[in-house]
């Protein structure tokens, strides 16, 4: 009889059934009726009622029994503490079993349920386990020590686990070495103050080399990511653990090699750039991360987006390898669009016949993703080889001439960009891509092929008509195109004003009085003002000279790109995100790559005599389509209000002088009159602009200074104080006032354990001594690395201050809104997924009477204190604001405002996953609404 | 580290799931279900993120493996683990199917329980978890026994045992390359390089060190001439390379070895030692892209005569030692969607026009070195109204041959056991090359 027949059962009566069966005198119908419990626990039933019958079955000298007693235990432990205590004696027992398999089990198990009660009596066995005799058994021990931190910090730091996971650092048995690297990168990960512990040094990191060589393919994986964690202390030390770690280059297991190229990726940052060393490891690199290509697609696909980060840190390492990134017909999809724009990133006048032939190609595939793909990269092609363009240009008429719908309307986007770099030179294709005009109905292409008309109006004869083709439907197009609709009009009538005037005031109209959308608006009005005032101008401004466009295409930032190489193999650099960005809870340190050696700086110095230092320029980053803000003269693809800002700047002194009087101004005159209703509307609109503009308060909130210390607990001292955050610092402003007859010095101050780690950054600084009935205030500025201790309530602090008399303790309240992070603005999606991810009774509301504000100045009132309003909503009359902050400890806290006109009390409504927190952030609302 | 380990059907429902860590809840295996396997849109990706949740999966014929994790972890290690998982389940119970997962549960469990701890990755050798997961039910173990099976799974040479003995000590060595070609319609090679494994058979008692000699350029060189005498001795089975017999040696781009080669060793003395895993298990592999001898050579001549037919000659060419026979050659000719009627003529083998492939396939059961085969073919065409232009993929061809197309050459196999008393002269070495296609295309 097979075991599938347990999945079958789903009769009524069931658990009642299995609850016989469980107490079953009989062993073998004990275990059948186990595994039946544990065939519905996985199909995702609920049979956590038989838990007390499941643990009866707990004493058994039958392994396979047992294994599937703990199974069952460590999914319903937490859901049944107090019947879990019942197991604990078991668990005891277990861990002194002269079976080391046994034992391994009994501790490997006990760190898996998550009962404080549990983890009490685990402490014992766990620290016998983790000097056994047998290295199987201290192998899990030392993993069970990270499951503990993970439940307990505490308790592990209290009960000296960190040093007895440190000594198993030098065991004998390398994969007890590597379980413990392991567990030591996680807790150093969770908590900086396990840091000062567990800190590698080139000590420990030599062991880790040599055991290197003698674990499993996982071990050094573990051991590799912590030894990419460590900075070696000079050139020297960097090149040996370089040395030591190739050879691991030629590891069959893929994750062994990645991690490998993430160690020599970052020690190469601290190695002579020209030296022979360098070059050797240069051309070390390459051959394996070619090799990754064969494995299975989904590691291709890791190894790919690797590769695109090390492609953009060190072009050099595969600049020879195009070939094999050509994609093979039956690649995954996911596998093919990464290699493409592999490809594109290692173009180069040598190698771009090869590319351009099998782009070509690629834009005749199925996958209308990848074909766009294709035509998009030979428009870059283009744009990168400049002797290349020509072919790039014939390949894509071509493609144009397929006629395929989506390959045509690509191609005229691309074709825009080739005009941009190579302007007046291949104005001949005009012709073809105007009979495709109908076609075209995604908005990038048609306000692409609309760009076009405009900027070469003065060579297509019916430059007119077409554009006003496009203007009937002018209400229903997408955003990006109706503004490249106005800039197109207005370019030609700049160019042809004698027969386009009516074509362009009724652009104008359109887009001024019809449209609610201000970018389209505001726009609208600048160009009539332009135009009315001082047509030289507009000329000026609109037919500017465009900068010129970029070779390489999404590029990631430099510094984040540093970031990524340090995170090589991991989801980041899947992602192409720090880890902050994905991974919750955790501050985390950012990775950055080691600084140069001192040597190596000297020698870039005298390489820098000779010649100006090779610093590469930066090319301006074109953004990808999809984040497109457009570039600012009139590329606004995207519709970016930085373009107006832009604009607006060479308006501004053009405006006071009077009209010049060309031909087309008369009719101007008039009707901006009309419509502006005599220029007042327009000084309205500066008004409100100047309102937009004018100061806004930029200062967070710091409340008022409380006496901490009163002097009749100092001894005379007297020290009143608040807490403030200035310039992404939190700051503890201290005054001192000496109420006593002798002077006062030897200042010094302490901080008890608190909520979020909060320590003085520098020690404090005031003027000593301080003579009697004389006061001095300081600014301490303080960080968050502290000891950690969950307080009660959150925001207690507890400092101790000494001087020369005596030692004194107060306790004061940090305000929470000091430790809202700058950077606490949530993508908009991501709070939408947030919101819905955070169960709902999670959700608290308060009620905060009397605010003396509206919406407006409630959100810029938070703001300045890193509350940041990520959407306003007008629902029903009141208003809505969503928000998020941050805290420095990384809990997001996510709020709804509802605001009723009116009516001064507020409803505020909190989300987190950490309900503790509520208090104190309701405590900052009030505040600072009141403030 | 990896938070959780599912497996589901292909309708989505779960099979095996196996949380690790605290951060994972029961609603993961529904996401992942809803927006992976149930996607209205195809999922364009093996990692997906869904509310700060990543998931990772592969797929076995309709089985869906993923791993959940809410932490940055090593991407490349936990695909690496999702196959070494889908290979330690082969090996106790065949193929991955959902049949066999339901039969298996209980086992595949504890298997989990035992290869991944807190998400964290142990001992995975198959041959090692044999000796203690077995599914027989109690076995009181000794003291000894435990302790030897604790010490492999910890220890340093985690993949074999100790006390292993065969009455006779042999050896077999497989050189399987395959080859991959992307040849242009006009006879230009596009890429080509030979994917090479090395496959090894041992039933060697003790714990025998080997010394494996190969004619790849680094190593010969740096070894000087001193080790050629070598060759030749024992029991080789001496199969003649094909067409490459006069090179004598290789470049090889890249290689890779089993977790049992000294890796230290080969960057510093470049000599490949090892004490190998009893059995069948993959010593090598290796990569090379220059002078490779392309074993068949295919000629298309495809010409599209109106809207409503397609002429099509194939030649295919062999390119290597008269003396020698390929096997399985089987030549795969794209055919258009809207394909009516084919009429094929071939001198050699049999062709077949498959509607449900869209193609023509050409079989060729055994085909001498130095011959020219040729296939032609009328195909009639349906009217269509699709604008779109047939993309013509590429024809394909897969075959076998007994030599390496890489020249790769086993130079010798030196096998040591200091403790018992058999030396290298008694053991019994066997090799043989195959040659396979991988990716074999010519476009059209």
């Amino acid at each position: 009889m097979t075991d599938s027949k347990y999945f079958t059962t789903t009769k009524k009566g069931e658990i009642f059934e299995l609850k016989a069966e469980l107490n079953s005198d009989k062993k073998e119908k004990k275990k059948e009726a186990v595994k039946k419990v544990i065939a519905s626990m996985t199909v995702g039933k609920d049979v956590s009622a038989l838990f007390p019958d499941v643990v009866n079955c707990m004493q058994t000298d039958n392994l396979e029994l047992k294994k599937l007693v703990y199974l069952y235990l460590m999914n319903y432990a937490k859901s049944q503490p107090d019947m879990a205590i019942m197991a604990v004696n078991t668990f005891v027992k277990d861990c002194e079993d002269s079976n080391p398999l046994i034992r391994a089990l009994a501790v490997r198990t006990m760190g898996c349920i998550r009962v404080d009660k549990i983890t009490e009596y685990l402490c014992e066995p766990l620290r016998k386990c983790l000097k056994d005799e047998d290295p199987y058994v201290r192998k899990t021990a030392a993993v069970c020590v990270a499951k503990l931190h993970d439940i307990n910090a505490q308790l592990v730091e209290d009960q000296g686990f960190l040093d007895l996971l440190r000594d198993l650092l030098s065991d004998s048995n390398p994969m007890v070495v590597a379980n413990a690297v392991a567990a030591i990168s996680e807790i150093m990960d969770a908590s900086p103050n396990a840091a000062s512990v567990l800190e590698m040094n080139s000590g420990t990191i030599n062991k880790l080399l040599t055991a290197l060589n003698e674990c499993t393919e996982w071990g050094q994986v573990f051991i590799l990511d912590s030894i990419s964690n460590y900075t070696p202390k000079d050139e020297r030390e960097a090149q040996s653990i370089c040395e030591r770690v190739t050879p691991r280059l030629a590891h069959a297991n893929a994750a062994v090699v990645l991690s490998a190229v993430k160690v020599v990726m970052k020690l190469m940052e601290m190695l002579d750039t020209g030296g022979d060393y360098v070059t050797s490891l240069v051309k070390k690199l390459a051959p394996p991360l070619v090799t990754l290509l064969s494995a299975e697609p989904e590691i291709q696909y890791v190894a790919l987006r690797n590769i695109n980060l090390i492609v953009q840190k060190r072009s050099e390492i595969l600049k020879n390898e195009m070939k094999v990134f050509f994609v093979k017909y039956n690649d995954p999809i996911y596998v093919k669009l990464e290699k493409l724009d592999i490809m594109i990133r290692l173009t180069s006048q040598s190698n771009i016949a090869q590319v351009l032939a099998e782009l070509k190609e690629y834009a005749t595939e199925v996958d209308v993703d990848f074909v766009r793909k294709s035509v998009r990269a030979i428009g870059r092609c283009a744009i990168k080889v400049e002797p290349a363009a020509e072919r790039c240009v014939s390949t894509l008429l071509d493609l144009i001439q397929t006629k395929v719908n989506y390959v045509v309307q690509e191609a005229i986007v691309v074709i825009k960009d080739i005009f941009r770099k190579y302007p007046n030179k291949y104005e001949s294709i005009i012709a073809t891509l105007c009979e495709n005009l109908d076609t075209l109905d995604e908005p990038e292409a048609r306000a692409s092929m609309i760009w076009i008309i405009g900027e070469y109006a003065e060579r297509i004869d019916n430059a007119d008509e077409l554009l006003e083709s496009f203007l009937e439907g002018f209400q229903d197009e997408n955003t990006q195109v109706q503004l490249q609709l106005l800039t197109a009009i207005v370019k030609l009538f700049l160019k042809r004003p004698t027969d386009t005037q009516e074509l362009v005031q009724q652009v104008l109209s359109l887009s001024t009085q019809d449209s609610d959308n201000p970018d389209l608006r505001d726009r609208g009005y600048i160009y009539w003002r332009l135009l009315s005032t001082d047509p030289a101008a507009a000329k000026e401004v609109v037919l500017a000279e465009k900068p010129l466009i970029s070779e390489e295409t999404d590029l990631i930032e430099p510094t984040l790109l540093d970031e990524l190489i340090c995170h090589i193999s991991s989801l980041a650099s899947v992602y192409h995100k720090p880890p902050n960005a994905f991974v919750e809870g955790r501050g985390g340190l950012r990775k950055v790559l080691p600084p140069k050696s001192e040597q190596a700086e000297g020698l870039v110095e005298e390489l820098g005599a000779q010649e100006p230092t090779a610093a590469p320029p930066q090319p301006t980053v074109i953004p990808g389509a999809d984040s497109l803000i457009g570039d600012l003269l009139d590329m606004d693809m995207g519709s970016g209000p930085s373009m107006m800002q832009q604009q607006m700047y060479p308006a501004q002194p053009a405006a006071p002088t009077p009209a010049g009087g060309s031909g087309g101004m008369d009719i101007f005159g008039e009707g901006l009159d009309n419509l502006l209703g005599g220029g007042s509307t327009g000084g309205d609109m500066l008004g409100g602009l100047g309102d937009i503009f004018g100061m806004p308060q930029t200062q967070s909130y710091v409340p008022p200074q409380e006496v901490w210390l009163p002097a009749s607990k100092g001894k005379g001292l007297e020290i009143t104080g608040t807490f403030a955050r200035k310039n992404n610092q939190i700051n503890m402003e201290l005054t001192f006032t000496n109420k006593a007859m002798q002077p006062m010095s030897g200042f010094a101050v302490q901080f008890n354990k608190n909520s979020f780690g909060l320590m003085p950054a520098q020690v404090i600084n005031i003027r000593t001594p301080l003579p009697p009935n004389q006061s001095a205030s300081t600014s301490l500025p303080l960080n968050t690395q502290g000891p950690i201790q969950k307080m009660e309530p959150l925001t207690i602090l507890q400092v101790a201050i000494k001087n020369n008399i005596d030692v004194f303790y107060m306790s004061t309240h940090v305000p929470l809104h000091v430790l809202f992070m700058e950077d606490g603005e949530m993508d908009k999606k991501i709070f939408l997924a947030t919101w819905k991810d955070i169960p709902s009774p999670n959700e608290v509301q308060y009620t905060i009477n009397n605010v003396p504000h509206n919406a407006d100045t409630v959100s810029s009132k938070l703001r300045n204190n890193n509350v940041f309003t990520i959407a306003k909503r007008n629902v029903e009359g009141q208003d809505m604001l969503y928000q998020s902050l941050k805290l420095t400890n990384g809990i997001w806290i996510l709020a709804e405002l509802k605001i009723q006109p009116s009516n001064p009390s507020f409803v505020l409504s909190l989300k987190a996953r950490a309900v503790d927190v509520y208090e104190a952030v309701k405590q900052v609302y009030e505040n600072i609404l009141h403030n | 580290m990896i938070g959780g380990l599912f497996i589901y059907n292909h309708k989505g429902e779960v099979l095996i799931s196996r949380v690790y860590r605290d951060d994972i809840g029961r609603n993961a295996v529904d996401a992942f279900r809803v927006n992976v396997i149930h996607a209205r849109q195809q999922v364009r990706s093996p990692v997906t993120n869904i509310a700060r949740t990543s998931f990772f999966h592969i797929k076995r014929s309709n089985i869906w493996l993923a791993a959940v994790t809410k932490q940055n972890v090593n991407a490349a290690m936990v695909f690496e683990f999702l196959h070494k998982m889908t290979d330690v389940m082969a090996a106790y119970f065949g193929k991955v199917t959902e049949e066999n997962i339901k039969n298996n549960f209980v086992l595949i469990y504890e298997i989990l329980d035992e290869i991944l701890d807190f998400g964290y990755p142990q001992n995975t050798d198959t041959g090692i978890l044999k000796t203690f997961i077995t599914q027989q039910g109690v076995k009181s173990q000794t003291k000894e026994e435990t302790s030897q099976i604790t010490s492999q799974v910890t220890g340093q040479i985690g993949w074999r045992r100790e006390g292993i003995k065969y009455r006779r000590n042999e050896l077999f060595l497989d050189v399987l390359e395959s080859v991959n070609l992307l040849m242009s319609p006009q006879g230009q090679v596009l890429s080509a390089h030979v994917a090479g494994r090395i496959v090894m058979k041992s039933y060697l008692s003790g714990m025998p060190e080997c010394k494996f000699g190969i004619n790849d350029k680094v190593l010969m060189e740096s070894k000087g001439g001193k080790s050629g005498q070598d060759e030749g001795r024992g029991g080789y089975v001496k199969s003649t390379s094909g067409a490459s017999s006069t090179k004598t040696s290789i470049a090889i781009d890249d290689c890779q070895f089993h977790q049992c080669v000294k890796l230290s060793k080969f960057e510093t003395e470049h000599s490949i030692s090892f004490i190998p895993p009893d059995g069948e298990f993959e010593l090598m592999r290796y990569r090379t892209t220059k002078d490779i001898s392309l074993p068949f050579r295919i000629i298309p001549l495809v010409r599209e005569v109106g809207r409503q037919k397609m002429e099509v000659k194939i030649v295919v060419k062999s390119n290597f030692k008269p003396s020698l026979l390929a096997q399985k050659v089987e030549v795969r000719i794209p055919t258009p969607l809207n394909t009516s009627g084919v009429q094929v003529i071939c001198m050699k083998g049999k062709a077949k026009y498959k509607a449900s492939e869209n193609a023509i396939v050409w079989k060729i059961k055994r085909m001498g070195g130095m011959k020219e085969c040729q296939l032609s073919a009328e195909i009639e065409l349906l009217n269509t109204n699709d604008k779109r232009k047939w993309t013509r993929p590429p024809i394909s061809m897969n075959f076998e041959v007994p030599f390496a197309p890489s020249g790769f050459k086993v130079r010798y196999l030196k096998v040591f056991e200091p403790k018992l008393n058999y030396s290298d002269h008694d053991v019994i070495k066997w090799v043989r090359y195959i040659g396979r296609s991988g990716l074999y295309e010519t476009r059209c």
